[in-house]
């Protein structure tokens, strides 16, 4: 069995089908409160985090993860402060990642690969980064299933939450933590410039069939399992570059599963 | 901004908060559920006092995808027998499998008093629940909540804008701005100065003619047998 993870496609695949595990539903809640910007910059940040780390010659795992979790806070703490969110975000996103590409630039003797962080590099996951992944993305399912109900009724209301004893901004907080691992653990993966994708469209996929938060939730991390395994194979097929490839297959997923959709709406 | 805010509610009692915009209203029902503290004063709720909320429109974003049954199964899972009795008491029966983004203005906030209904509440909590209904529609709601204060026997506090149709339903009106200007029976606030300086006299044609349509007696010889009711529900606002 260990034998198996010699072979650098069947780590690609196992560290694929582990990003989409932890990054599908939290995708939902992502689009369910309306963050999708709020992921891009949390994922921005995450190249200065990759900067650091260097600098300091600490893992880049935990760097990334310091950096996105101070990202994540520091905007969920500006949000309802009277900011206007959109413009606030952008801003952010796009200074975070523009700082990171500068401070890459001062870091004499380091030759980086500068691509592999903003793309990803799939099929150099080593057995300890397929640890990392799989590590961080069940603490993400963990959290999330243990937290399901609270995070939910916390989504639909804050008034019904706080009338049911749930506090909004705990709530709150546990999804910046799970977002800030899930950017952490899928830097390798996809990189920083696509990580939104793999939050987002398994699950914008799974909402058009989906009846309850649960079957989306659940069908969102099969479509983004499945997007991990197909572009994978695509990519190895058609020489292409891997990151991208995945996140190619779940938008003709989504694309299909909308044509579908319309199509059945339209005969009955 | 509230200040020098005294109200007691009892078992049994339908109290009403009526006031303009920005009068405080919601602020109000929000300290009590505690979703905000005050920052003087005290809200004393009764050792274990179950509060049942309807919230003021809920928007639920279209992107979530949840039937009713599973709306109220939060945060606490719900049988599928026990909902069904929560939305026939709420007058919304049958609603279970349907989306919630679905469902007209008028079931929806059916299935939200239904949700409040699931905690078996002493004190149930309406904030505006009416808004965005029509006359006869909150006419009907109104309706709902004076049968379900004589069948489960809880104290009601609303709030509203709707005069005429919530004084109507009311045993105790509390007309609120930013402090409490006047209260009493319907009669006596709707008469008094205060109110009057407060909505004008425009709305008093309305309650005349909201009364005179349908000559509600209360029924209050059979709903005072409930006022002490087994549970004793009470809830205590000072600010």
């Amino acid at each position: 069995m260990i034998a198996l993870l010699d072979s650098f496609l069947v780590r690609a695949a196992l560290a694929g089908t582990g990003v989409a595990f932890a990054a599908a539903p939290l995708g939902c809640f992502v689009i369910w409160r309306r963050m999708a910007y709020f992921g891009d910059a949390t994922a921005h940040a995450s190249i200065l985090g990759v900067a650091l780390s260097l600098a300091f010659q600490a893992p880049i795992f935990a760097g990334v993860l310091v950096v996105s979790l101070l990202m994540a806070t520091a905007i969920s703490s500006l949000s309802g402060r009277g900011f206007a969110m959109d413009t606030l975000l952008g801003v952010m996103a796009h200074s975070a990642l523009a700082f990171g590409l500068v401070a890459v630039s001062f870091l004499d003797g380091v030759r980086i690969d500068l691509m592999a962080y903003l793309f990803g590099d799939i099929l150099a996951v080593s057995r300890m980064d397929l640890l990392i992944i799989w590590g961080g993305a069940c603490l993400v399912i963990v959290l999330l299933w243990f937290r399901w109900s609270s995070l939910l009724t916390a989504t639909l209301s804050e008034d019904l939450a706080h009338a049911a004893g749930i506090n909004p901004k705990r709530e709150q907080l546990a999804l910046t933590i799970c977002l800030a691992l899930v950017v952490a653990v899928a830097i390798k993966v996809v990189g920083v410039l696509l990580i939104s994708a793999m939050l987002l469209i398994p699950a914008a996929a799974a909402r058009t069939f989906a009846k309850t938060p649960e079957t989306m939730a659940a069908t969102a991390v099969v479509i983004g399992a499945l997007a991990a395994l197909g572009g994978l194979h695509l990519s190895f097929q058609l020489d292409t570059p891997t990151g991208p490839t995945i996140v190619c297959f779940a938008a003709v997923l989504f694309a299909l599963s909308s044509i579908g959709k319309t199509l059945i709406d339209r005969k009955s | 901004m509230l200040s020098s805010v005294s109200l007691k509610i009892s078992a049994g009692e339908i109290v009403t908060i009526v006031g303009p915009n920005g009068s405080g209203k919601s602020t109000l029902l929000r300290s009590i559920i505690g979703a905000q503290k005050p920052s003087t004063g005290v809200v004393k709720r009764q050792d274990g006092l179950r509060i049942g909320y309807v919230p003021q429109k809920l928007h639920i974003d279209p992107t979530l995808p949840i039937t009713v049954q599973r709306f109220l199964s939060l945060p606490q899972k719900v049988s599928v027998a026990r909902a069904q009795s929560a939305l026939k008491q709420a007058g919304a029966d049958n609603l279970g499998k349907r989306q919630m983004s679905a469902l007209s203005g008028g079931q929806f906030q059916r299935v939200l008093l239904a949700r409040a209904l699931l905690s078996d509440p002493h004190l149930l909590i309406l904030d505006e629940a009416t808004q965005g209904l029509d006359q006869p529609g909150s006419a009907a709601f109104y309706r709902q909540i004076e049968q379900l204060r004589q069948t489960l026997g809880c104290a009601i506090l609303m709030v509203s804008h709707e005069l005429h149709v919530v004084m109507a339903a009311s045993d105790r009106v509390i007309c609120l701005n930013g402090h409490i200007c006047c209260e009493g029976e319907p009669e006596q606030v709707a008469s008094a100065p205060e109110y009057r300086a407060l909505f004008g006299s425009g709305t008093q044609g309305a309650l005349a003619l909201y009364r005179h349509e349908h000559n509600h007696s209360h029924d209050h010889d059979c709903g005072h047998d409930h006022s002490h009711a087994p549970r004793e529900g009470q809830a205590e606002v000072r600010s």
